[in-house]
């Protein structure tokens, strides 16, 4: 979707501000929504991708004016009450006030350590021959999805060429509407920065995103 | 996303206990006590997770990774090839470092790595990000102008070098090798590897001379 999470190349935002000693978490509360994230995606059975639609679907202005873990607590907030895990009147009180809902499993703390070294691999078995051989001119589509989707807006309709070929991977579009994984092929296709931003743009500078096979669409001009 | 106003914004309900906590410290406490009470989350099982993230994976992971890659051309050449592969040789391995790429600068080109659609980042070698890379300055800016960016963080690239941003909008996730600096010659692993730093890792720096070593 167009939401406020799509920045590049947005302006007005100002310089880069490094935070002296980098706190990892500023406090006790940002520690907790993080934990909580990680701790409830078993439980509340969700993928990456829903998470990720979760918190950008909220709207525009509030997105740009939260901060991090406050986006984080608003898409975990929105998560459960879609599932029903959590109510509205309950986080308006404090308090459990419905009966717990069947769930998959928890996260218990011995389980910690082997689940975030196994991760979530995306990959998948190629099933399909290549469309794109490396090297490859394509155009990124000119898509407007108003679910979720990892082609951002600046490359939208822009020329570029395949530069890498990494297979099968989960599509975050099917993955986030819950329509199973439907892998496809994922490619680093590179842009120009002066196919991306006009002929003003600096000529030393190339900009690449990695996307699936249906992000993308044969040009008949040579690169 | 980092500005004070946005930091002291409320957003939350009010939670008028009579408690000294601000709203957002109040909605997240009534949040976890709602979830454990409902047998939803192990509390044990969060502070694991903040402890493993807060203490135990960080950017020196990922220094041993270049300074060994600086050290062994052998492990070098498997590092750029697979670098899921090499970068497990070393015990680091997992979430958001399933699928790793590494991206060597070179005489001739600067990488830089960005997500501007959220803030993916490769924990295992690197942690998770500081503020500045989750925010909208950087992801705004670094594929539109990344050699302002570069100039923020005091590096002037020489004109003509090339400047390569690779935006992670999948779950590849890049570490920049930087060059290894000029007068190390015969170095160990172990002496090269402070001068490996994050930022040389995200692009967003150079590795140290050696000269400013730590």
């Amino acid at each position: 979707m167009n939401g406020g999470q799509d920045l590049g190349g947005m302006m007005g935002f100002g310089p880069i501000r490094p935070e002296p000693g980098e706190p990892v978490f500023h406090s006790e509360w940002e520690r907790r929504v993080f934990a909580l994230t990680l701790a409830m995606a078993r439980p509340g059975g969700w993928n990456i991708d829903q998470s990720r639609f979760a918190r950008e679907s909220l709207d525009p202005g509030r997105y740009l004016t939260s901060t991090y873990y406050e986006i984080w607590l608003a898409g975990l907030e929105r998560l459960l009450a879609e599932r029903g895990l959590v109510t509205a009147e309950e986080l308006t009180t404090g308090r459990p006030l419905g009966a717990k809902l069947p769930v998959p499993a928890i996260l218990e703390a011995p389980a910690v350590e082997p689940t975030l070294a196994k991760g979530a691999p995306t990959s998948r078995p190629a099933d399909q021959p290549a469309r794109f051989a490396i090297g490859t001119p394509v155009r990124a589509r000119l898509l407007n999805p108003r679910g979720h989707t990892r082609l951002p807006r600046y490359v939208r309709g822009r020329p570029g060429v395949v530069m890498d070929d990494h297979g099968f991977h989960v599509l975050p579009d099917a993955h986030a509407a819950g329509q199973g994984e439907a892998p496809e092929r994922l490619y680093t296709v590179a842009f120009k920065a002066s196919d991306l931003w006009g002929e003003a743009a600096d000529p030393t500078v190339s900009v690449s995103v990695d996307a699936w096979e249906s992000y993308l669409e044969p040009r008949g001009e040579a690169a | 996303m980092t500005t004070p106003q946005a930091a002291a914004h409320n957003h939350g309900h009010d939670h008028d206990h009579g408690s000294s906590l601000s709203p957002i410290e109040a909605r997240v406490r009534a949040l976890e006590t709602i979830l454990t009470e409902k047998g939803y989350v192990d509390p044990a099982a969060l502070d694991r997770l903040i402890e493993t993230y807060e203490t135990r994976i960080g950017p020196r992971n990922g220094a041993r990774v270049v300074a060994r890659a600086w050290h062994d051309p052998d492990y070098r050449k498997r590092l750029l090839a697979d670098a899921t592969a090499a970068i497990a040789e070393l015990g680091f391995t997992g979430r958001q470092g399933e699928h790793m790429v590494a991206v060597a600068n070179t005489a001739e080109v600067h990488n830089l790595v960005v997500c501007t659609l959220c803030s993916c980042y490769p924990w295992p070698v690197l942690g998770l990000p500081p503020v500045w890379y989750k925010s909208a300055p950087y992801r705004s800016r670094a594929v539109l102008d990344p050699r302002s960016i570069l100039a923020e963080f005091g590096l002037i690239l020489p004109p003509g070098k090339a400047i390569r941003v690779w935006d992670s909008t999948a779950e590849i996730r890049y570490l920049v090798l930087p060059e290894r600096p000029a007068g190390t010659e015969g170095w160990s692993e172990e002496r090269l590897a402070p001068l490996v730093t994050r930022d040389s890792m995200i692009g967003t720096g150079l590795a140290l001379d050696p000269a400013d070593a730590p």
